[in-house]
């Protein structure tokens, strides 16, 4: 990928020489290795999220292990579960909260379409009102499957443009969601 | 037939429509006018002491002339028996004396049951919805003649407008 190049070596012995890069990729890399998510399980899929944080599976490989009671020192919100209208204001409430940048995975088929729950009070989705970078397809899903969506979350920061101004967040307004 | 019915329908011979035992399950079911008089006495009386209500729920008969039916499940620590009592209301007149004052435990489960399904508990102390929202407009989501999908509430999401100057 081009992230780090060695500068040419100075012929003087002992010099170690120079690293160029993109000062981008420095603050993605930070960014990628170091996410906390926002604690917010609403059903089964928050046992397989435990799960993922346990010693068998440790989460905190990736970076992504320092759980965060507060929206406000989080930079991704991992919403495991069920999403019932009723949840729905905190949800958003929470996510609104969150410090830039930040970032959604969508866990588990609840979440992401509300999977048999075709009822009165389950929303059909998370996306109806939060933006979220990544769905995790599963019901629920395993902690591996936790982590490739944390990888390619990982994948998708590595991309992002840092310094030059990127095109407002598209929020989702009534009208275009209903 | 089992004694605790025998007993009951002792006292209250009018009151009693109909007892029915399967498989060690006893259950009963009362005119609603006496509801509230023969639950009293299920509690205070020393050969039935039942002193804690399990729970209340009620069922929904779209096809029957008195459309609901409300069940309370009662419990005596002291004898260790159970009782169902169910009762029958129409849905032109769809209320049912609360028995909060008997057993302080069934409000919650009285509201629950008000939301759900709409049957309103004369003498409430608090007759609020409870899982729902209190703006609820869409009615009482357990009838059988509401729809699964709902009618178009868990659709709308008016809070993302608000502040959006």
């Amino acid at each position: 990928m081009g992230l780090i190049q060695i500068g040419k070596r100075h012929e003087k012995d002992g010099d170690l020489g120079v690293i160029t890069l993109s000062l981008e990729k420095v603050v993605n890399w930070a960014r990628k290795g170091s996410l906390w998510p926002m604690t917010f399980g609403l059903a089964c899929c928050a046992i397989e999220m435990i799960a993922a944080v346990s010693s068998r599976y440790d989460i905190d490989r990736y970076g992504a292990g320092v759980f965060r009671g507060s929206p406000r020192q989080s930079d991704v919100m991992i919403v495991a579960g069920t999403v019932c209208r009723r949840m729905a204001p905190v949800i958003r409430k929470i996510y609104d909260q969150m410090p830039e940048p930040k970032y959604v995975i969508s866990m588990g088929s609840c979440a992401t379409s509300g999977n048999i729950y075709d009822s009165y009070s389950v929303v059909q989705g998370v996306d109806r009102f939060v933006p979220v970078d990544i769905y995790v397809p599963g019901c629920p899903p395993t902690p591996e499957a936790l982590f490739d969506g944390i990888l390619k979350l990982q994948d998708q920061i590595m991309q992002k443009r840092v310094f030059t101004k990127q095109p407002e967040q598209v929020k989702p307004k009534n009208k275009a969601i209903v | 037939m089992h004694p605790l019915a025998e007993r009951i329908q002792g006292r209250f011979a009018d009151g009693v429509l109909l007892a029915h035992e399967w498989r060690g399950d006893l259950a009963v079911t009362v005119k609603r006018e006496s509801l509230h008089a023969i639950c009293r006495f299920l509690r205070d009386d020393p050969a039935m002491d039942f002193d804690y209500i399990v729970h209340v729920s009620s069922v929904d008969w779209p096809d029957d002339e008195e459309r609901f039916e409300v069940v309370y499940e009662v419990y005596s620590i002291r004898h260790r028996h159970r009782l169902r009592v169910k009762t029958r209301v129409p849905e032109h007149d769809c209320y049912v004396d609360s028995l909060t004052d008997i057993w302080r435990g069934a409000e919650f489960m009285e509201r629950e049951v008000f939301d759900m399904m709409g049957i309103r508990f004369k003498n409430h102390p608090d007759l609020r919805r409870i899982l729902m929202p209190d703006d609820f407009q869409e009615g009482y989501p357990l009838r059988k003649d509401f729809p699964l999908q709902g009618k178009g509430w868990r659709d709308t999401f008016d809070f993302l407008n608000e502040g959006a100057a």
